[in-house]
């Protein structure tokens, strides 16, 4: 039982990081339309900022912000540069488009910073495992937690209390109507675009140091978003957020459990997607089916 | 009175068909103007023309400014309107919101007075204020869509066919609306209408769009009293 | 005047000639050259099979290289644990594929646009995992390297003729031989009855169910058929490169590329997905070969661009750049510039440009 215990709070600490992921693909997906498999390596660029700053002497949590910022502003550059040329293009141009930013990313990274791997990064936190009975809950879950629940909270004021967010809310319903009124659509894709950085930026600088910083650290934890986001329906921060957990947990028992699964645990991301969606096209708090792409 | 909207040589064109060939028209301040036409006349292109939301040259004046080439969002910032036809309301938003969303270039203070002010003059909207735009009846929409664009302060208001799809009922109280916000506050509008009887009721000039160009204009008394306007719009 | 006919004759003239020049090639090159070509045809056949799925049937899918892998797979198999030569292993990796596309096409049924995008990027990032699960070959890896023996042609090929090994020489000629029987049945698919229900259904599933079309049929057939085309690319890929292998990276990459070739070529266009294969390859070549030995004068850039790390880089930012200035492809591009070429000529605007597939 306790062994049980043990694996679904690791399951919910990497369903946090997950599900971080996935609001930023949700939010990007509502403002623009855009599935963005570049998401994960926009995280990974910003954590090598982070590491970069780190290495540079800078603490930790200046070193965070500012990878946070200049990911924020990297995030709506991309929109503005990239995204905006082509989108009103077919589907599948945009496709190729955030997959040729994913290669540009992936390889710029390399370039830029080496492509050895970094064990070097800081840790925001003191590594620390508590033993309530005999279940292990280590800091970095109650981090990731605590994170996930600190940022559902704050986009929630912002799109809930706040001009800026009541205008974002209303560019994703109907950019037509939202640009009529007088909003600046243009600079609210920005904005979205750069917060979704932001936001993937954060969650990178918390996970990617339990696991090494290199080239590829973001691919897998990206593919669990997804999976997370088709999950709870591409249009629903709430389902983002249940879907990661979701899926962060049913990967951890899995690994546990089932053995026959042992090094295809991927099967199971897939497998909840194509469960779901036979049932549900529109994900679990979806309202719309997703047609674009 | 003075002109407000001053259009010469207005042609504009999705991709490479041209829709409107050279229009020229007026709309004074205070003035209620009407433009008929069959589908496809180009009246919903006027409109859009207008806003900045196709491709478009010539020469347009509004209080001051040339527009033409302006984005939508700069040409709504100077005091034009638009109702885009069919429910142009925010579906996801709620009604209090869509409102709040209408005043969105506005710095002063009297947003939630306004707001106040509309729902006076459409009590169903007071009625369902938290409720999501899209659950709204098809004539709650469009008064939503027209009391979001008054939110902004216009000096003119388009609207592309508010009756559309509406039940004659709704439509006669929401034009009887619309006739004394143009009388009592003097709100210059522009109207795209195809039900031709509705619109002459309550405009003072008007102008008749065939395929991109005005074939007829003059005061609504004298479009109705036009043989070729009563036979192809009025039905008589 | 320029009429539909002679467009046709033009057309016909023109494949003849490249196929001659194709045929005629291993003559003028050396056996790296020759390979590469080889690679540009058998990416080019995955391609065209992708097509028939996303150009013509409207699917988008990012999962391709697992078909490609399970045919590599088949092949490489059969070959080095069985004492087969190639040819054979066709007969059961084209079938094969064609099993494995039908069973994914099914679920597919169910899952629209993005989502199914998604799930097939599924299959992209599983593949390997299985290979890794199942396929204990060199050293208890994935990987599977095939020796000499086991790659050399069958008696009845004749020795070679030009300036490169008979094998290569063979791997060559098979990836032709493949394309150009895929390319002539890609078209015969394409201009058929169920080439137009292909079509009927991606843009109007309704309204093509209502004239009699069985939707769900035409799209787990489109599936079997791309999976076929991708398996036997992916077969003989391995005459070419001598191995079958999985790697997450390189597995989604080889989808990405698919997607890539088709894209650059012109979607729903039959010979726009082998440009696209070339340009893609071709592509890669130059910016991995050719640049880094120009870039001694660019100075500072000479470390960036000199860095093999880079070329993916340079590769995406291309391919962001192409699809800026060419959103239809190649081949879109040529019809819209050929269809203003003729309009010009006729002194008739009456050849509108081809619709081009979402």
């Amino acid at each position: 039982m306790s062994l049980f215990l043990t694996q679904l709070m690791n399951g919910i600490g990497n369903g946090a990081v997950y599900a971080s992921l996935a609001l930023a693909l949700v939010l990007i997906f509502r403002t623009t339309g855009i599935l963005n498999f570049a998401q994960g390596e926009m995280a990974l660029y910003s954590t090598y900022l982070f590491w970069y700053f780190t290495d540079r002497g800078l603490p930790v949590v200046v070193a965070i912000l500012a990878a946070m910022a200049l990911s924020f502003i990297g995030g709506a550059l991309v929109e503005r540069v990239v995204i905006r040329p082509v989108e009103h293009s077919s589907p599948l141009v945009l496709v190729i488009v955030t997959i040729g930013l994913f290669l540009a990313l992936n390889s710029i990274v390399q370039v830029q910073f080496g492509s050895d791997i970094k064990t070097n990064l800081p840790r925001a936190y003191p590594k620390h495992t508590w033993r309530p009975g005999n279940v292990q809950i280590s800091a970095d879950t109650l981090v990731l937690v605590g994170m996930l629940a600190v940022v559902c909270v704050l986009l929630y004021l912002l799109f809930q209390r706040t001009k800026i967010g009541l205008a974002m809310r209303a560019v994703a319903s109907s950019s037509e109507s939202a640009r009529l009124s007088g909003v600046p659509v243009g600079q609210m894709l920005m904005f979205g675009w750069g917060l979704a950085a932001a936001l993937g930026a954060l969650a990178g600088v918390l996970v990617i140091p339990q696991i090494g910083l290199q080239a590829s650290s973001m691919q897998s934890i990206l593919v669990f978003s997804f999976a997370a986001a088709a999950l709870g329906g591409f249009d629903s921060p709430v389902g983002a957020v249940v879907g990661g957990l979701i899926v962060g947990v049913a990967e951890a028992l899995t690994t546990q459990y089932v053995h026959a699964l042992n090094g295809i645990v991927l099967i199971v991301p897939f497998g909840l997607i194509l469960g779901v969606l036979m049932v549900r096209p529109q994900g679990l708090f979806g309202r719309r089916t997703v047609e674009r792409v | 009175m003075s002109v407000l909207l001053e259009v010469s040589e207005l042609r504009a064109s999705y991709g490479a068909v041209r829709v409107l060939h050279g229009l020229d028209f007026v709309v004074n301040e205070g003035e209620a103007v009407v433009i008929l036409g069959a589908n496809g006349a180009g009246k919903t292109t006027t409109l859009r023309a207008l806003s900045g939301m196709v491709e478009t040259s010539g020469h347009v004046h509004f209080d001051g400014h040339s527009i033409v080439g302006s984005r939508s969002e700069q040409i709504s910032r100077i005091g034009i309107a638009h109702v885009p036809q069919g429910r142009g309301t925010i579906v996801d938003l709620t009604v209090a919101e869509n409102l709040r969303i209408g005043a969105y270039r506005r710095r002063d203070r009297e947003v939630a007075a306004d707001i106040e002010r509309w729902y006076d003059v459409f009590p169903k909207l007071e009625a369902r204020a938290d409720q999501q735009a899209g659950n709204l009846s098809g004539g709650e929409q469009q008064m939503l869509a027209i009391a979001r664009a008054l939110m902004s302060r216009p000096k003119l208001v388009l609207l592309d066919e508010p009756s559309l799809g509406l039940a004659p009922i709704v439509t006669q109280e929401l034009f009887r609306t619309l006739g004394e916000l143009n009388h009592t506050e003097g709100l210059s509008m522009l109207i795209v209408e195809q039900n031709a009887n509705l619109a002459l009721g309550i405009g003072s000039r008007g102008y008749v769009l065939e395929t991109g160009s005005i074939v007829v204009s003059g005061t609504t008394d004298e479009l109705a009293g036009d043989d070729g306007v009563r036979r192809a719009y009025l039905g008589v | 005047m320029v009429s539909r006919r002679q467009t046709q004759v033009i057309g016909l003239v023109m494949s003849i000639i490249v196929l001659v020049l194709l045929i005629w090639l291993p003559h003028h090159n050396g056996s790296t050259n020759t390979l590469r070509w080889a690679q540009v045809l058998y990416i080019g056949v995955a391609a065209m099979g992708l097509n028939l799925l996303t150009g013509y049937n409207g699917q988008v899918s990012i999962g391709h290289g697992a078909f490609f892998g399970v045919g590599a797979y088949t092949s490489a198999l059969l070959m080095h644990n069985h004492g087969w030569s190639f040819l054979p292993t066709l007969l059961v990796a084209a079938p094969l594929c064609f099993l494995v596309g039908v069973l994914v096409g099914f679920p597919a049924l169910r899952v629209k646009g993005l989502y199914l995008a998604l799930v097939t990027l599924g299959l992209a990032v599983l593949f390997p995992d299985l290979t890794k699960k199942y396929v204990h070959a060199t050293g208890g890896t994935n990987l599977v390297s095939l020796n000499r023996g086991e790659l050399s042609p069958p008696a009845w090929v004749p020795t070679s003729v030009s300036a490169i090994g008979r094998d290569d020489q063979w791997a060559y000629y098979v990836c032709l031989g493949a394309a150009v029987v895929l390319v002539i049945a890609a078209l015969l698919i394409v201009r058929s009855r169920f080439g137009r229900a292909l079509i009927a259904v991606r843009d109007h599933e309704s309204a093509a169910a209502s004239v009699g079309i069985n939707a769900a049929r035409v799209k787990v057939m489109a599936f079997a058929l791309s999976a076929l085309y991708a398996g036997i690319a992916g077969s003989c890929s391995v005459l070419v490169t001598h191995l079958a292998n999985a790697e997450k990276v390189q597995t989604f990459q080889l989808s990405i590329e698919f997607l890539v070739a088709l894209v650059i070529g012109g979607t729903a266009t039959v010979v726009g997905p082998l440009l696209g294969a070339w340009l893609v390859v071709t592509l890669q070549h130059w910016i991995s070969d050719t640049l880094p030995q120009h870039v001694g004068s660019l100075g500072p850039l000479k470390r960036v661009l000199g860095d093999p790390a880079a070329s993916p880089a340079l590769f995406g930012i291309m391919l962001i750049l192409f699809v800026f200035v060419l959103p239809d492809g190649v081949v879109g591009g040529f019809r819209r510039a050929w269809a203003r070429f003729v309009r010009n000529r006729n002194q008739t605007p009456h050849h509108a440009p081809a619709p081009l597939a979402t």
